[in-house]
């Protein structure tokens, strides 16, 4: 702002701040960036400003009743597409584009084109929506649906909880989306009541029933089976069978693919009354501090703890590169949604993605493991 | 900013995300100079100082996917490079590359005509590049966007619309 030489926001209440890559600050110069966003959040009047505490912006932002079904919603993090189960329009942009926003309250875009993805049946055990993402990726490739807004329908829809929305919407991205949607529902209504300020907030916002699709994509949830993202993109997806056995050496359970509550239980059920393998590092890092909390009542981190996990403070965490980095030659299971060359250490380190349920039972085995056997 | 960027050109492959253009760990910066010293690191000892005798980067589908940093556009722009011909781009670098002010230019039919080191010229108002004897045609952008890039970014841009009384 100060290089534009601008003074004042467009609206300083449709603003929100999350500190929450590398929290808290690991370095002066990380400090000294956190000090200019609190000082600026004070001086301009931002009240939806979050410090270290809270957690990955996309869940806390959720989780603090800021998203609301129709709203349009930009940020500086790819990952933006995640409003999407709540019915929002997200999408990421770059920090000057932000910074324009802030300012003006206007941006550019084009109407992308539609795609229809029509999920049928339900999953199996083992089974969950971080293997469908991975399945759609694989199949449709990491530009498989650039620039389009992908849409989520069939008789699947209604059953699947806010939590696997977000996983769905949050991991679209990776097949180069530009927003994600599921419709909204009872379930969304429900996850929102009590967290949007007033009940006015809940404008839903849904596709015209001649809506023009420019491809549909069919899936049998019942026919998925646990799915791996091999090393260095998301689309070199595999069934857990092709991978299974795969040494690793640390398992990373965060990010805000999953790392919600329903996520760390996933993963409490399997390594409970069990123990990690020696040979590897379970990270765990909740996605927020509200997860953290319930996470704690309800004796998830206990489990976690006892099976010989570790538990950092929320936030991005190791996927961000903050903390869990990896050395030349090993290799890390993550719950995340990147496993791209180098992203958590070393350019010679390989990361795989999966499930908390995979991870749970690979940080067992102290390999790929496929989930089903803890069943 | 000259309409025409002409040079030797860098073969990159598809899908080449904006991790390897710039790791994570370097966001905290957003000057050109720190961050074209690490662009690109990932693949190599070398890679970072072959890429700067370079002028023009070509790659094949969605170039800059991944990450929406905004660095990925700078980080090249640090490298020396003046232009990014893909045959596609993830729509976070798109939008970021014009508002850095990194021409970028979408034209498929380019990539498999062209090696490493070749030479190319690129007329961004006309809409064509140059390459052996052939030119190849690609869309205009809007003018309201290209308006942007010719102004060298958006913060320019915007010093221009704040000026004016609204």
């Amino acid at each position: 702002m100060k290089r534009i030489g601008a003074t004042k926001l467009f609206d300083p209440e449709r603003l929100a701040i999350v500190l929450d890559h590398i929290s808290p600050a690991k370095t002066e110069k990380y400090a000294a960036d956190q000090q200019i966003s609190r000082n600026f959040a004070r001086e301009h009047g931002v009240r939806k400003f979050y410090d270290i505490d809270a957690g990955i912006a996309h869940l806390v932002l959720m989780e603090a009743g800021h998203v609301a079904p129709g709203d349009l919603i930009v940020g500086t993090d790819s990952h933006c597409t995640i409003y999407g189960s709540l019915g929002a329009l997200g999408t990421g942009i770059g920090y000057t584009e932000v910074t324009s926003v802030w300012l003006t309250g206007k941006l550019w875009m084009k109407v992308p084109e539609s795609v229809h993805i029509s999920l049928s049946g339900g999953f199996a055990a083992g089974v969950y929506s971080k293997d469908l993402m991975l399945h759609l990726i694989g199949k449709l490739g990491a530009d498989g649906c650039s620039y389009k807004s992908v849409e989520f329908y069939g008789d699947a829809v209604p059953g699947l909880s806010i939590s696997e929305r977000m996983t769905v919407a949050n991991l679209a991205m990776e097949m180069g989306v530009k927003c994600a949607f599921v419709p909204p529902d009872e379930k969304t209504a429900e996850y929102l009541r009590g967290r949007l300020p007033d009940a006015s907030r809940y404008q839903p916002v849904y596709a015209d029933s001649d809506a023009v699709y420019e491809q549909r994509i069919p899936v049998e949830l019942g026919k998925l089976e646990p799915m791996v993202a091999c090393p260095h993109e998301v689309e070199n997806t595999k069934p857990i069978g092709e991978v299974a056995g795969t040494h690793i050496d640390q398992a990373f359970l965060g990010s805000c693919a999953n790392a919600k509550y329903d996520d760390l239980v996933v993963a409490a059920r399997i390594l409970k009354g069990r123990r990690v393998h020696p040979g590897v590092r379970l990270i765990v890092t909740p996605g927020s501090k509200q997860i953290l909390l319930e996470a704690m009542n309800t004796g998830v981190l206990q489990t976690l703890l006892e099976a010989g996990g570790m538990v950092t403070n929320p936030g991005c965490g190791a996927c961000a590169g903050d903390g869990g980095m990896l050395a030349d030659g090993e290799v890390c299971l993550s719950t995340a949604n990147r496993n791209f060359l180098g992203r958590m250490g070393s350019g010679k380190s390989s990361i795989y993605l999966s499930s908390p349920a995979t991870l749970a039972a690979s940080a067992i085995r102290g390999a790929i493991a496929d989930p089903r056997e803890f069943f | 900013m000259d309409s025409t960027i002409q040079g030797r050109i860098y073969k990159f492959g598809d899908n080449v995300n904006s991790d390897i253009i710039i790791p994570g760990r370097y966001l905290i910066y957003i000057d050109k100079e720190r961050l074209g010293q690490h662009a690109f690191e990932m693949l190599g000892e070398g890679v970072n100082a072959k890429l700067r005798t370079f002028d023009i980067l070509v790659a094949g589908r969605n170039f800059g996917c991944g990450s929406a940093r905004e660095q990925a556009a700078t980080a090249i722009q640090g490298l020396g490079i003046k232009a990014v011909v893909a045959s596609s781009f993830a729509r976070t670098f798109y939008r970021n590359a014009i508002n850095d002010g990194l021409p970028i230019v979408e034209c498929p039919a380019l990539y498999a005509a062209v090696a490493e080191g070749d030479e190319i010229r690129i007329d961004l108002a006309a809409g064509k590049i140059h390459h052996a004897g052939q030119d190849y045609t690609f869309p205009q952008m809007p003018e309201s966007v290209r308006k942007i890039l010719e102004l060298g970014g958006l913060a320019e841009y915007l010093k221009t619309q704040l000026a004016e009384p609204r």
